[in-house]
């Protein structure tokens, strides 16, 4: 295995210069590296591929401990037991709308505000980024949040989801970064040609920014599809919940039944692949876009690094 | 994406602290700022007005600007500031459906009653262990896992170690909790190998001593591969005639890497520590709540799982957030007073 990486490597030493004679030693703490960070990919790995192999398993392949990382007992029917559950899929659905429309208004806000935050020659400019950065530091709470979301009557609505979280602070700085480093001159050229400030945002900035958009698109698209608390918090009908939801519910039920003994056990096990399945489900649209993103995710949290 | 030179170390053009939002950055504190800005500053740079525009002035010219931030000022003093006025219920009776912001003064009343509450000392006590656990083992980690990558020739083998490991970052909690459930139930895989080297199986999740080393090890699975990028970038920036210098004197590589890469990424380590610590007490809470039951309760409750019980389970909202409150102003404290140290200690601050 190690060769195999080593001649794929190429003549690349990770620091250039002299190729200097290497040391035994140091060639030992290489093999030892490769084989190390094998571990560690398989580490990672390992958790994902139980989860699909057990989403392809028998219950009792399962239940009697046969199933790590290859389906025993191969079956479909997990599936189309959690796919015909109508609940599972209303649930899906939510989780796509509250996704959407909660990146779509978190995307706006958050180049609105990171592009006004960007002009250094802007009166208030420091006050608007201490009011934004302040919130990082210090929050309210969950309980002046719960009172708060309650009062304004959004239980039960998208909006509790939705509204809360509408800017991360984080978000906005990458953003601001990004604004600041492009070029000045041609929104000076477009003032000159009597642009507006709406119009240089929507006809030169953001037509410029795809990039960034690009990144803070997925970083809050991942976000929502991921979040549960909001929706376990301020939700009280099933049909109301997101997937994560879903799930959370089919896991508690699992464990409640682990700790309240050996007669609920049937219902925990039983449970195991259809929570393999539902979590195989939840997590299917990130995996698949992964590959082609992640360059963008890495991107963004070095653009938020840069001072700016 | 472009990265400047040694200035990825700072993380947030930060004025912040509790006097952030009043706070002028001052020309001195923000050079790019005042290179950038150019022409348009030093115009309307005159007198007692170090600079700025007046306000009547500036608002006819800008007013498209600020517009902009209307929406985004309101979301913010809805959302964000409001709550943490919110948090004069503390010292309020509050009515549930009455005022957010309470009814009465109580004076001191919660707060003195979370101080003599017993529970609340132990989940104080579990959020600082957990805290530490978490800091010990998820700060220094991911600064190993880089310094390895780093070492890698093949570009190829790095990437893909690099993608894997960044891909538990984008889980939500939840699977990762339902993750952790399977791995650790009696017929998962830990149990698995406990038996195959003659132990009996455990049920991990139920027993108390076993929660904190769940808990960091889940954390560490979920965080050190995409803690490693920022790390990864500072170490392009070392100098490479360094290495070369080093390389002359007869430093072996080990040498290289404790004297040059090290020190050269250090800035990188301050600030990750300090944002490390500042989230100190924020410890995990969705994750506690998904993973704990009343059987690990005496080590896996934390002060926000504390607090959410006693809040939304039990609608005691004065009380809860007395707490929340306290354990709010120990963050803030915390992360104030790492910067203040690392400012006078190694000159690496966030602001």
């Amino acid at each position: 295995m190690v060769t195999t990486v080593e001649t794929s490597a190429g003549p690349l030493p990770a620091r250039t210069g002299s190729l200097l004679r290497e040391t035994r030693g140091y060639r030992v703490f290489r093999a030892f590296n490769v084989v190390a960070l094998l571990g560690v990919v398989a580490v990672t790995l390992y958790p994902f591929l139980m989860i699909i192999a057990r989403s392809f398993s028998s219950d009792t392949a399962i239940r009697s401990g046969q199933v790590n990382i290859w389906p025993v007992g191969f079956n479909l029917t997990t599936y189309q037991l959690v796919m015909n559950d109508a609940m599972f899929w209303t649930n899906y659905k939510n989780t796509v709308i509250y996704t959407v429309v909660a990146t779509a208004i978190a995307l706006v806000l958050t180049t609105c505000y990171a592009y006004v935050i960007s002009k250094h020659h802007l009166r208030g400019r420091s006050v608007l980024i201490g009011i934004a950065v302040f919130t990082m530091f210090f929050n309210g709470g969950l309980i002046p949040n719960y009172v708060l979301i309650t009062s304004l009557g959004l239980k039960n609505s998208l909006w509790a989801i939705v509204l809360p979280n509408a800017i991360s602070v984080f978000n906005l700085l990458v953003m601001k970064a990004f604004f600041e480093n492009l070029p000045l001159e041609l929104e000076e050229a477009a003032q000159i040609d009597g642009l507006g400030t709406y119009r240089i945002l929507w006809k030169i900035v953001i037509p410029l920014s795809k990039a960034v958009i690009a990144t803070m698109l997925l970083f809050y698209a991942v976000s929502f599809w991921n979040s549960w608390f909001a929706a376990f918090l301020y939700m009280d009908k099933s049909e109301l919940f997101p997937v994560t939801v879903y799930l959370r519910n089919l896991i508690a039920g699992s464990s409640t039944a682990q700790s309240t003994g050996a007669a609920a056990a049937d219902v925990a096990q039983v449970s195991a692949n259809i929570q393999s399945v539902t979590m195989v489900l939840t997590v299917l649209p990130i995996l698949c876009v992964y590959p082609f993103v992640q360059r963008y995710f890495v991107s963004g949290v070095m653009l938020g690094s840069v001072k700016g | 994406m472009t990265v400047q030179g040694p200035e990825i170390t700072t993380p947030a053009p930060v004025p912040a602290g509790p006097a952030g939002p009043a706070a002028e950055i001052t020309p001195a504190a923000d050079p790019d700022a005042r290179a950038r800005r150019g022409r348009t500053s030093r115009r309307t740079r005159r007198g007692r007005m170090d600079g700025k525009i007046p306000w009547r002035t500036a608002l006819r010219k800008d007013w498209q600007l600020y517009s902009l931030v209307v929406l985004p000022l309101i979301f913010f003093a809805v959302f964000r500031y409001t709550p943490m006025l919110g948090n004069v219920i503390a010292f309020r009776k509050f009515r549930a459906g009455g005022n957010i912001f309470g009814e009465e003064w109580v004076g001191f009343r919660y707060v003195e009653m979370f101080l003599s509450d017993p529970t609340f000392w132990m989940v104080f006590r579990n959020t600082l262990v957990i805290g530490a656990l978490t800091l010990l083992f998820c700060f220094p980690l991911p600064i190993v896992l880089a310094l390895l990558l780093n070492e890698l020739r093949s570009r190829v083998f790095k990437r893909f170690v690099q993608s894997v490991s960044y891909l538990p970052h984008f889980l939500s909690i939840v699977i990762i909790a339902g993750m952790l459930f399977q791995l650790l139930s009696l017929e998962g895989t830990v149990n698995q190998v406990v038996t195959a080297l003659g132990g009996d199986a455990v049920p991990f999740l139920q027993r108390p001593e076993w929660f904190r080393a769940v808990y960091v090890s889940s954390e560490v699975w979920q965080t050190v591969g995409w803690g490693t990028i920022l790390y990864l970038a500072a170490l392009t920036t070392v100098d490479e005639s360094l290495y070369e210098a080093a390389r002359i004197d007869g430093a072996n590589r080990w040498k290289q890497t404790w004297h040059i890469t090290l020190p050269g990424i250090r800035p990188t380590m301050v600030t990750l520590l300090i944002l490390n610590i500042g989230t100190f007490m924020a410890v995990g809470f969705e994750k506690v709540l998904l993973l704990y039951n009343p059987l690990t309760y005496p080590t896996a409750d934390v002060i926000s799982t504390y607090l959410y019980r006693v809040g939304l389970v039990s609608n005691n909202f004065s009380y809860a957030a007395a707490i929340g409150l306290f354990e709010s102003i120990i963050g803030l404290t915390l992360i104030l007073s790492a910067n203040a140290i690392s400012k006078r200690a190694v000159g690496a601050s966030l602001w």
